[in-house]
């Protein structure tokens, strides 16, 4: 063999255990939610129905909107910890306002988006570290919630509360939405041009900027993004749970985090995957129902989501590390 | 800094959390006529006493580098207040068996979280928070039903004063000055300030980076573990959301105490006056009478105020 075609196999060897690296890393998502349904399926196989689905993967939808919206933040190599409350304060925002007067409503959830964009601007006009201002923000959200919802209550609009309790025929309605939210930002942010961008402004901040983008822009599409995901996120909570409450959101700013990373997510780099992320959310939903058939007590609950996120970091972990002996 | 630099607003920016302070103070006690104006320094020095404990411990985790945060803080002072409670078990002869219990909760929630870090090459923001969810379900299966009061000895211990001093601040001062010299008079702490200023560099200079970052995750985890324990005593019992304010609040006091949040530079002093502020204004806003929805606002805008305020780094 001359050297230069031992330097060829050798770097096809390297490209082809890269492949396989990535493969395997983005194969990983996917199957811990298959084994968290065959675990399901083995205790209770009658919840693997039209009917069980419905039930147990309903809540998901909020989840996954919500780790959207944490998605775009950290593809940009900020995080949001303020999503959580934000959700509770739109979700008290469609129980009052948007039933009662819903032109208010509307006005009132748009100037979120608003001041989310600002928000992103301000973290990268200042280069202000997106963890103290969002903390920030964590206690606006929830002081506005308050202030409209200082007790349990509201109801939810018909027409949220309808859509919500959807019978689709064949595929229950929580899987198809789960679905379609996946794909359509997977098209938007990974297979047009701007999304290349926006994630390059994740990426590698410098090269964009001087390729000629404003990297002020991309932080404002990529916070108004995450709100638009937080408004629809509470929404949807809101059609589930049909009335508000100021806390109802508590616990999703680290669902989001954790739905994220679990799907295959990186915390810098501009490395995210959409569906990978709504597979993590669907994940995390699931487990709690799993724990509920293993009869484990529901103490345990976050300590199941802690564990599944520590496995598959573990699984991550060790796909990386046999790839670098190879390579 | 030279000693004698003047003492510029420029080089010391933790002189406005005083200043703050100060004027948060001033601003209730003109509200009440000057009634009630010690009472507000003792309970203002009290609760501060656990944002600094915390925040010490969070300081330590910052100033190693970006991306460094304890976020397992809060499930961690949740579990030590429950911990200590039921190894005190109402008794004061097991005062110090229940404080060693909780710092030794702490300490393995400090060395779990590295464990976590070091073996699964994850971000330490990732790490603590999935350890935080681990132990909080160990505090609410541990400290289920648990209503224990903490022996008489122990809660006056927490509450007692001197001329309206809590002796808690006292002690609490005294470690800080410790805490002060362990950071800039040693090995480890300027360590850690190495660290945070350029890990490679301080590995090439021949630190022990690793180890010390193991240090800084279980000091911070014994400072939480210390902090739940005290907390219980002094709030007469142990709850798992005893803690659930200190991750914000820590976090808060650190930035606003002028701790660089990208790491490498802290300060301790700062954490006094931040924890103060952040107290004082709560107290401000409660004889305002303003509700709770209007002093979560406040709250808010006053820390992305002050971060704004400070700004960091150039972009780029």
């Amino acid at each position: 063999m001359t050297p230069a075609s031992a330097a060829s196999a050798a770097r096809i060897a390297q490209a082809r255990s890269g492949r396989r690296r990535r493969v395997l890393r983005a194969a990983l998502p996917a199957l811990s939610l298959t084994l968290v349904l065959l675990g399901i399926a083995w205790l209770n196989p009658r919840a693997i129905s039209y009917f069980g689905l419905n039930l147990m993967l309903s809540l998901a939808i909020p989840v996954a909107l919500a780790t959207i919206a944490q998605m775009f933040v950290i593809t940009v190599n900020d995080l949001d910890l303020s999503i959580g409350t934000f959700v509770s304060f739109v979700g008290c925002v469609s129980a009052t306002w948007l039933r009662d007067t819903p032109l208010l409503g509307i006005a009132v959830l748009l100037s979120s988006i608003g001041i989310y964009a600002l928000v992103g601007a301000l973290i990268y006009l200042r280069n202000v570290p997106s963890i103290v201002v969002t903390l920030g923000m964590l206690f606006v959200w929830q002081g506005l919630a308050i202030l409209l919802l200082p007790k349990p209550g509201g109801k939810a609009p018909t027409w949220l509360h309808d859509l919500m309790n959807l019978h689709t025929p064949y595929v229950p309605f929580p899987l198809l939405a789960a679905i379609l939210i996946g794909v359509l930002v997977h098209v938007g942010l990974m297979r047009t041009s701007y999304g290349a961008i926006l994630r390059g402004s994740g990426g590698n901040p410098a090269s964009i900027a001087r390729a000629g983008w404003s990297l002020l822009k991309t932080k404002i599409v990529m916070f108004a993004f995450a709100s638009l995901f937080g408004v629809l996120s509470g929404l949807s909570l809101i059609g589930l749970t049909t009335s508000a409450d100021a806390n109802i959101g508590k616990g999703y700013t680290l669902l989001s985090i954790a739905g994220v990373i679990l799907g295959g997510g990186e915390f810098v780099g501009g490395r995210v995957s959409p569906i990978g992320a709504v597979i993590g959310a669907l994940t995390l939903t699931l487990a709690g129902s799993l724990l509920n058939f293993m009869r484990i007590s529901p103490d345990w609950q976050v300590g199941a989501q802690g564990a599944i996120l520590i496995i598959v970091l573990a699984a991550r972990a060790i796909i990386n590390r046999t790839d670098g002996r190879t390579a | 800094m030279r000693p004698g630099a003047r003492l510029s607003l420029t080089t010391r920016p933790w002189v406005w959390s005083y200043i703050g302070a100060l004027l948060v103070w001033l601003a209730a006690v003109t509200f009440t006529r000057g009634y009630g104006a010690g009472g507000m320094v003792t309970a203002g020095l009290a609760l501060a006493v656990f944002s600094v404990i915390a925040s010490v411990a969070q300081m330590f985790v910052i100033t190693l580098g970006p991306g460094n945060v304890d976020l397992s803080l809060p499930a961690n002072i949740g579990l030590a207040s429950a911990v200590a409670m039921k190894v005190m078990a109402g008794s004061d002869s097991l005062i110090a068996a229940g404080l060693v219990a909780a710092l030794a909760s702490g300490i393995g929630i400090g060395f779990f979280n590295y464990l976590l870090i070091r073996l699964l090459r994850i971000p330490p923001i990732i790490a603590t928070l999935s350890a935080s969810f681990i132990i909080q379900s160990i505090g609410i299966s541990y400290g289920r039903g648990l209503q224990i009061k903490p022996p008489p000895g122990f809660a006056d211990f927490t509450t007692a004063q001197v001329a309206g001093i809590p002796w808690l601040a006292i002690g609490t001062a005294i470690f800080t000055i410790g805490i002060g010299v362990l950071l800039h008079r040693t090995i480890y702490g300027r360590s850690v300030l190495a660290i945070g200023q350029n890990p490679r560099a301080a590995w090439l200079a021949g630190v022990a980076v690793e180890r010390t970052r193991c240090a800084t995750y279980v000091l911070s985890g014994a400072l939480g573990g210390i902090c739940g324990a005290l907390l219980a005593g002094y709030f007469r019992g142990s709850s798992l959301e005893i803690g659930d304010e200190y991750l914000l609040t820590s976090i808060a006091c650190v930035v606003i105490g002028g701790t660089s949040v990208s790491g490498g530079k802290a300060n301790v002093p700062g954490l006094w006056g931040a924890a103060l502020f952040l107290v004082l204004l709560l107290t401000m806003l409660n004889t305002f009478g303003v509700s709770a929805g209007i002093r979560l606002v406040v709250t808010g805008l006053v820390i992305i105020g002050v971060i704004v305020a400070a700004g960091g780094q150039k972009p780029g």
